[in-house]
């Protein structure tokens, strides 16, 4: 199939974004389809969360054009991406710590007004993290790791996303729930989520993905088949450690 | 026994006041951590319009309770857009600024603030309407007066329904998470901005109604009354832990219980000195204050 006759849910185009003086992302370029899970893999500094950060407007392109559901958003608010579909669980998670888990996941859906539909994503959120059901009336500032990875994705879900970014799932985590967490990013793709994942751990990260893209000092430098990739020497040398 | 019993009912009704004014600073400071200077402002504010709005309806006849009750709302009506309109003009531009500039524009905008009220209502205390609850009645030894009735009632009236608010509704959980993190709470959805201007909204609708308690508790109103009682009720803030709801509750209740006690009992001419005794004491000791929140930012 051509993907390049599609058109891309979400794209950037030579974006170009900084922090005061230094920049972040010199003019990045890449496009994700309707479906499927991309990977941006890279080391540390290479961009990778930056990249996610202006996919959502909280740092501001200062060139380029960032392309949603073939709509220019550069100008729309942070805050207006959720309410179309742009979702994203940032680095860290940044769980609200003093709110309990359930008001956690209100918030995640706190642009929408079906309380209904809201109620019953809530039980699908609990069904898939049967933790945080435990764990509800907690404040989220006291669970796990792992457990805070759940709530950060459930919040995320809360909002019926179309696109969700996810920043570094598996940091911090126990091998045993790295898989866990994995498994659940695939389940929530085939549910029809686009997935974009920014990972340090390649190698998982490209089992996962359809497609990937490598990042160093803020540009990309490899775009391929995710399987392409993980056979590529160059990348095995670099990123998986051979 | 029953001269401790007044000084104790008194006390309830200044530290319910103070509470109400220390809640203003403290939402203020929990979810953009600036110490709003013109806080008092509102307070005073509050307190001359509802002596204009209360005179006015009581002129055209309406019943003494009915006045008091729209007197009183239009009045936090009044001071919640004034709010906004100062955190529009004089902190929105700020946002991105130093703490410092954001803490100059606030004391800029209480010398303002009160000018404006000086030059608008005039340098001399405004009489306050008070045959409108004048009375009470004995009880034992002691003597409750139906104003006294009234201040703590509303008190504890507006304390349980602000609790309600933040803690059990949509908005109120959106506050919540804001004061938390910023870019989190933008990610999920929710306009920031919105939610700042909300929060000065409500902290001045509560002073406002503290400053109308204390105009008919004191019988008149001047355009210098929001300095002190402010400085006080920030004392109470930091007391009860800057940023905590809860807290400031606790410590406006606290400072009012204290003044009344140290006037009564040790001398009434120091009884200003106290609450900032307190507040040197709270941050020499404990600058957490009593409920514990962080003073350091850890919240990005």
């Amino acid at each position: 199939m051509n993907q390049d006759s599609r058109q891309p849910i979400l794209e950037l185009r030579n974006v170009v974004s900084a922090y005061g003086r230094i920049r972040a992302l010199k003019g990045i370029s890449l496009k994700v389809f309707d479906g499927e899970i991309v990977t941006i893999i890279g080391a540390n500094g290479a961009g990778k969360s930056t990249t996610l950060m202006t996919m959502c407007n909280v740092v501001k392109a200062v060139e380029g054009d960032i392309f949603y559901k073939g709509e220019r958003i550069n100008d729309v608010a942070p805050d207006q991406l959720p309410t179309r579909g742009l979702c994203q669980v940032p680095e860290g998670r940044r769980i609200f710590p003093r709110l309990t888990v359930t008001e956690n996941l209100d918030m995640g859906a706190f642009f929408r007004r079906d309380s209904a539909g809201i109620k019953e994503d809530l039980e699908r959120v609990y069904d898939l993290f049967p933790k945080l059901r435990e764990r509800r009336r907690q404040l989220g500032g006291t669970l796990s790791g792992g457990e805070q990875q759940m709530l950060a994705m459930g919040r995320a879900l809360m909002s019926r996303p179309r696109v969700l970014l996810l920043d570094e799932p598996s940091m911090g985590l126990a091998p045993l729930l790295v898989k866990q967490i994995f498994d659940i990013i695939a389940t929530i793709n085939g549910q029809g989520v686009t997935v974009v994942l920014v990972e340090q751990n390649a190698n998982l990260a490209l089992q996962c993905a359809q497609r990937g893209y490598v990042l160093e000092t803020g540009s990309v430098v490899m775009e391929d088949e995710a399987s392409a990739l993980l056979h590529n020497p160059d990348i095995r040398k670099a990123y998986l450690g051979e | 026994m029953d001269y401790f019993i007044q000084q104790l009912i008194n006390g309830l009704t200044l530290g319910g006041v103070y509470a109400l004014i220390a809640l203003g600073y403290t939402m203020v400071y929990g979810i953009i951590q600036l110490i709003n200077f013109a806080h008092g402002e509102f307070f005073a504010a509050g307190g001359y319009m509802g002596v204009i709005f209360i005179s006015w309806l009581a002129a055209q006849g309406v019943h003494p309770y009915v006045c008091l009750g729209i007197g009183l709302v239009l009045a936090m009506l009044y001071c919640a857009m004034l709010a906004m309109a100062v955190e529009r003009l004089a902190y929105r531009p700020l946002r991105q600024a130093s703490r410092l500039a954001v803490l100059l524009s606030a004391l800029g905008m209480s010398i303002f603030l009160q000018n404006g009220l000086m030059l608008t209502q005039g340098q001399y205390d405004k009489a306050y309407p008070t045959e409108i609850t004048a009375g009470g009645f004995q009880l034992g030894g002691l003597y409750i007066s139906y104003m006294q009735c009234l201040i703590v009632a509303l008190t504890i009236f507006l304390l349980v329904v602000l609790n309600l608010l933040v803690f059990k509704t949509r908005i109120g959980k959106a506050m919540r998470a804001t004061a938390q993190d910023k870019v989190m709470s933008a990610l999920v959805g929710i306009n920031a901005n919105h939610i700042i201007a909300l929060t000065f909204a409500i902290g001045a609708g509560l002073a406002a109604a503290a400053g109308i308690m204390v105009g008919l508790y004191y019988g008149t109103v001047s355009y210098s009354m929001g300095f002190v009682p402010g400085i006080k009720a920030f004392a109470a803030a930091v007391l009860g832990g800057i940023g905590n709801i809860t807290g400031a509750m606790i410590g406006g209740l606290i400072i009012g219980m204290v003044e009344i006690f140290a006037a009564g009992y040790i001398s009434s001419q120091y009884k200003d000195v106290f609450a900032f005794i307190i507040l040197i004491g709270v941050l020499y000791f404990k600058p957490t204050g009593i409920m514990g929140e962080n003073v350091d930012d850890t919240r990005v």
